[in-house]
């Protein structure tokens, strides 16, 4: 290309102390990288966790934590012919915020929560630009205006909290920018974000990044996101760089495997394959495997009804004043039915009620009004004791496979403590043996029954999870956001492992996620919700090909797209 | 082989496991606990008697000074040997009642010598008379011969009554770590179960044990102990256990209390609920583990401040009985002895507690490192 490079990275390796005590070798994160940053371009660098990304970008800002971290000899970062890795920390302070500034993925804790956002954002001003406070605050509305945010007066003097999470992330980005930076490095700006807010952000980031002429660095795990974004795209693994190229090669010609396989193995609203293929499949066997057959979805109507729920409510009590109470309904008028061996997909944003109605429905918190009829008893109206039996027919998988499990129990004891509970097989040696089968099952290997759950990856771990629940053959399984969490390749994997086991136990999912790709993949029948209620709801391929709902609508349309650039749309404006 | 073996045999550390490694490279911690350890086993060796057993027999002079400091002659050390005979003080020629006073010391000696003679005189003849003689005779003997071993000087020097200040320090350790640890143990185990009921139940429950802690942190502390130790009425190495450990589980109580209300809502509190797990179990099966850390550092610091408290407690006065040795009723003494110049009972006891002290803390300070969460 003929653009002038405005900072290339050579060989660039970094290492990490593991632990500082043992004398462990050193664990290498970048194995010797180098790509360029072209002037007025976005450049994605896209990889699993693991992949080195984020260390490569805290590199370029010299804020690598220095306790542990080494970059090794022979690294280079040139940048207006000098070498980044080599400038005194003072010079580099300069650069910071001023030359390259940075946006991280949680919004909420980047901002100070003590000062107003106004007084955040002048702050960079004086300090780099020592603009007087009177024109710092000009600037400040000038900025607060130009990233979309209403009213900019009134929101210069809010507190991050008063933010809503895209606010908040506009004033990120408002102060990235502040000093008209030639390169904006964003790592994972949007994860944190809901999807329809997601768009909002990539398209204001495209736009700044036309309107000032300025080089994104745009770190991301999620390929779909890139496409929408980015000019060009590196795609790392393991340190390593795997492929480079421009947006339309990588997405439309991947030449690398890897790449091939990380697009092939995220859900997409399109395909619905009866397995979803998986990264190991490319790596192993070198070549694309052949394309799977299509699983058909949705509901015939005579499938018999496992669970009904009926007007289920749930509000939560904020105590106001002395003895007033404000009432707030997480989730009010929720109806549906669960069909036998079938899976209900619930959609909705943060916010939404999705969760509350999942964790209502275990009865983890009791619901405030509604009835949910299962084999013709009321789950909310039996007394606590006897819903203990119940507990054992529907079970729940956590979102945060780090959180659910606890640290101090070895995964027999895990696997072993429901079949104590319930009664379940008599004795020590038989639950061992079902413990045992089911690990098998879930495909792990045998050794993992003595070891700790930290010893374990997160998909794993979300396995691991899963077994528990099914210690207890359960009929009814909630996916409280079970693969959210999770890379896209292990997402894979999982949702492969749901979709076998329901197949094999004709078990019955209540899938909640925010992921409307892994929705439609996962579901028969989806639900959408909006602020507590349930918008719209009806088979899945209906709901992906005729959303009657505007919400449901707005909430398809901002799926990122891999090729469907915005960046093409904005200029054409 | 060995390989097959190691790969076969799921070697997994625990989370303590892990801890006690980190500590294991600590040297300082490491030093730290093999002081506290020597501390133990001696107290442990008093216990059973095998040392310091004799502790109680005066084996030296009246404040015999350290060996290195050397002898002194009784006017030095400032009293009489009870063997001499009563020694009075020299007259002051200027004393306006040192007439009187001789009068009187004429008087007195008459009449213990006319005394002895008296019953004599009465001419009745006591049967044991004889037995009696040779009673007084070996006494006079025994105590002939106690004066002979009364050494000079000792190692570490003695107190008042001549013991061995090294031995008074070993059996003092026994009162006042068993002390410490038991009354720290009393208050981390009743604050931990306050704590974990408040935090996990809330409400109402929550309500009351934080009424019942306000009230208690309320009271200076002092004068809450007083009030207790009044209470309890008699003195006791069981009273002061009693004493620090009802006064002092407010601080575990608020940590605990705060770390159950953190873990509670944590989602595999929330998995143990979703597979049936009940109140008690998902309290003290599941959180209490995750949580223990806290009460450990707890218990291990309470034990430092509590074996200084024994110590005041013992000077004030309200802590073990005069004729228990601890190393409070040794700095009890020790504040009437320094006048006189006597300070290796002070020494033992301020240097025995502060190594103590100091080694708990260093190894207290390397196991709250080492059980730091965010290595998990």
């Amino acid at each position: 290309m003929e653009q002038d490079i405005l900072l290339s990275v050579r060989d660039l390796r970094v290492s990490f102390r593991l632990d500082k005590l043992s004398k462990q070798a050193a664990f290498e994160a970048v194995k010797g990288i180098s790509f360029d940053i072209p002037l007025n371009t976005t450049v994605a660098l896209v990889g699993e966790s693991g992949s080195g990304k984020s260390v490569t970008a805290l590199a370029i800002l010299g804020l690598l934590p220095e306790e542990n971290a080494t970059v090794l000899p022979g690294s280079r970062i040139l940048y207006g012919g000098r070498n980044l890795l080599e400038l005194s920390r003072a010079h580099l302070r300069d650069l910071r915020g001023k030359d390259i500034s940075m946006i991280f993925q949680e919004p909420m804790t980047s901002l100070n929560p003590v000062f107003t956002v106004g007084y955040q954002i002048a702050e960079v001003l004086r300090l780099h630009l020592g603009l007087s406070p009177r024109q710092a605050q000009a600037r400040v509305l000038e900025l607060l205006n130009e990233v979309g945010i209403p009213d900019p007066l009134a929101k210069s003097l809010a507190y991050p909290f008063q933010l809503s999470g895209g606010q908040q992330q506009r004033v990120m980005i408002a102060m990235a920018i502040a000093c008209n930076p030639k390169l904006l490095i964003a790592d994972e700006p949007t994860t944190a974000l809901d999807v329809t807010i997601q768009k909002q952000i990539l398209e204001l980031l495209a736009a700044l990044q036309d309107r000032h002429h300025m080089s994104v660095l745009f770190i991301t795990h999620d390929l779909a996101v890139v496409g929408e974004i980015a000019d060009q795209v590196v795609v790392m693994r393991a340190g390593e760089i795997r492929e480079k190229g421009s947006n339309d090669q990588v997405f439309n010609q991947p030449r690398d495997i890897y790449t091939r396989a990380l697009l092939q193995c995220r859900p997409s609203p399109e395909h619905r394959p009866q397995r979803l293929p998986v990264i190991e499949d490319f790596m192993q066997a070198g070549t694309l495997p052949p394309e799977p057959a299509e699983r058909s979805r949705g509901l015939s109507g005579s499938e018999p009804v496992i669970l009904e729920v009926r007007n289920l409510g749930k509000s939560f009590f904020s105590r106001e004043g002395f003895f007033g109470q404000r009432e707030f309904k997480a989730a009010h008028g929720v109806s549906f039915r669960l069909r036998r061996g079938k899976t209900l997909g619930l959609v909705g944003e943060s916010g939404s009620g999705k969760t509350t109605v999942g964790l209502t429905l275990m009865r983890l918190h009791e619901a405030t009004t509604g009835a949910a009829l299962f084999e013709g008893r009321d789950l909310f109206a039996m007394p606590k004791h006897e819903f203990k039996a119940y507990k054992r027919r529907i079970q729940i998988v956590f979102q945060n496979p780090y959180a659910s499990l606890n640290p101090r129990f070895t995964v027999g004891q895990i696997l072993c403590e429901p079949l104590l509970i319930h009664g379940i097989g008599g004795s020590e040696a038989e639950r061992m043996r079902l413990a045992h089968e089911l690990l098998e099952r879930v495909g792990l290997d045998e050794a993992s029954y003595h070891k700790y759950p930290h010893e374990f990856s997160g998909g794993q771990r979300q396995r691991i999870a899963i077994a528990r629940c099914l210690t207890m053959k359960p009929d009814i399984l909630i996916c409280d956001e079970s693969v959210s969490a999770l890379d896209v390749s292990v997402q894979a994997q999982v949702l492969n492992l749901l979709q076998d086991l329901q197949d094999e136990f004709s078990l019955s999912y209540i899938f909640i996620s925010h992921d409307l790709a892994v929705v439609k993949y996962m579901s028969d029948e989806v639900m959408v919700m909006n602020q507590g209620e349930v918008v719209e709801c009806a088979n899945s391929d209906e709901i992906y090909l005729r959303p009657r709902h505007p919400y449901t609508q707005r909430l398809l349309n901002a799926i990122p797209k891999a090729g469907e650039r915005i960046r093409g749309q904005i200029n054409a404006d | 082989m060995l390989n097959t073996l190691s790969s076969t045999t799921p070697t997994s550390p625990g989370l303590w496991a892990l801890a006690w490694r980190r500590l294991r490279s600590d040297r300082l911690a490491m030093l730290a606990l093999a002081v506290v350890a020597l501390f133990l086993v001696t107290l442990l060796l008093s216990a059973t008697g095998l040392v310091a057993k004799n502790w109680d027999a005066e084996i030296g002079v009246n404040y015999a000074p350290p060996t290195f400091v050397g002898a002194q002659s009784a006017e030095e050390r400032g009293v009489q040997d009870m063997n001499t005979a009563e020694a009075l003080p020299p007259e002051n020629p200027r004393d306006p009642l040192a007439a009187v006073i001789r009068q009187l010391r004429a008087e007195r000696a008459v009449v213990v010598g006319s005394g002895g003679a008296a019953i004599d005189d009465y001419g009745i003849v006591d049967p044991l008379a004889g037995e009696i003689a040779e009673i007084r005779s070996g006494q006079g003997k025994d105590h002939a011969a106690a004066a002979i071993e009364r050494r000079a000087t000792l190692p570490f020097g003695a107190d008042k009554w001549g013991h061995d200040i090294i031995l008074k320090t070993i059996k003092g350790s026994e009162t006042s770590i068993v002390v410490g640890l038991s009354a720290a143990l009393l208050a981390t185990v009743l604050g931990t179960l306050f704590g974990a009921v408040a935090g996990y139940y809330g409400q109402w429950l929550d309500d009351f044990f934080n009424w019942f802690y306000s009230v208690f942190t309320s009271i200076p502390y002092l004068l809450l102990i007083l009030a207790v130790a009044a209470v309890l009425q008699q003195k006791g190495v069981l009273t002061i256990v009693l004493i620090l450990g009802l006064t002092g589980w407010t601080g575990v109580f608020r940590l605990i209390r705060a770390e159950y209300i953190k873990h509670k809502s944590r989602e595999y509190v929330l998995a143990a609920d979703a597979i049936g797990a009940s109140d008690m179990r998902r309290m003290f099966i599941h959180i209490f583990p995750n949580v223990s850390h806290v009460a450990l550092v707890q218990l291990s610091i309470l034990s430092v401040g509590f074996i200084k408290s024994e110590v005041i407690l013992s000077f004030l006065g309200f802590g073990v009985p005069v004729g228990v040795a601890s190393w409070g009723s040794m700095l009890n003494e020790a504040q009437n002895e320094l006048i006189l110049g006597k300070w290796w009972q002070l020494a033992a006891a301020s240097v025995a507690m502060a190594v103590l002290v100091t080694a708990f803390s260093l190894f207290t300070d390397a196991l709250r490192d080492a059980l730091d969460p965010k290595l998990r």
